[in-house]
């Protein structure tokens, strides 16, 4: 999977933002749980992960999942910071949405060039 | 549900049923702010949530549960009101302890935390449906 050229880097990409989906989703959802750590994925690492070695297995993502440094300490240990997570969040789902609309197009391309249009 | 590896919806979902939890202890600490009762431990105490994060090691997603709720904040205050129909013999009355203002602010924490669960599990609702459509615009 790693090495198709057919949807070049845009199928792992897809597999690294629906990953990194789900970790800023957790820490949304751990906003007011004591003692919660916020984590995030390494987009770079994860990436270069995803496509040379192989896919991107739950061992590539624990490699590049780091731990958030917090602007602020709470008095509780939570370090979810939700301006920062709104915005992580938002800003993935547009690059999930992008890469989505890349891999249209190279579908698109291809079915035309099958039907030799 | 326990054994299946999570989603990101159920760990929106969860989440919202946790603060929901949250939000049902608020509303009975209000409506039970400037009661009194005939004893100390007739008199209602503040009750709460303890959120608990669940981790899934499999996908690396954490959500969060409510392990068990507890009664916290101050005990009652006895204040003597002999014309009060609760009084007891020495005619004291017990308030029954609720932080009224402690309450509205952590209702209103609440309520954003559960605007921000509906707000993931929408993005990330059309998102897969949008990858589901995919080369189907073509």
């Amino acid at each position: 999977m790693a090495n198709d050229s057919l949807f070049g880097v845009h199928a792992a990409a897809l597999e690294v933002r629906s990953q990194r989906m789900g970790l800023l989703a957790s820490n949304i959802a751990n906003a007011s749980t004591p003692g919660y750590k916020a984590q995030d994925i390494d987009f770079q690492q994860a990436l270069s992960a995803a496509e040379n070695d192989g896919g991107f297995d739950a061992q590539a993502m624990q490699a590049s999942t780091k731990y958030r440094v917090p602007l602020e300490t709470s008095m509780d240990g939570n370090t979810v910071d939700l301006s920062t997570e709104q915005t992580a969040f938002a800003e993935n789902a547009i690059a999930y949405q992008t890469t989505l609309s890349f891999l249209n197009g190279r579908i698109g391309q291809i079915t035309r060039a099958l039907k030799g249009e | 549900m326990a054994g299946q590896p999570l989603t990101v919806f159920q760990v929106a979902g969860r989440a919202m049923s946790a603060q929901l939890v949250r939000m049902n202890t608020t509303a009975s600490n209000l409506a039970n702010a400037g009661g009194v009762a005939s004893s100390a431990d007739a008199a209602y105490r503040t009750i709460k949530p303890v959120f608990q994060t669940e981790y899934d090691k499999a996908t690396g997603l954490a959500t969060v549960d409510v392990k068990q709720i507890v009664q916290a904040g101050e005990a009652p205050t006895k204040r003597y009101d002999p014309t009060n129909p609760q009084a007891d013999a020495d005619g004291n009355v017990w308030e029954n302890a609720v932080d009224e203002t402690r309450e509205l602010v952590d209702m209103m924490e609440t309520a954003r935390g559960y605007q921000n669960d509906v707000q993931v599990m929408n993005t990330a609702k059309s998102l897969v449906l949008d990858t589901l459509k995919l080369g189907q615009g073509s």
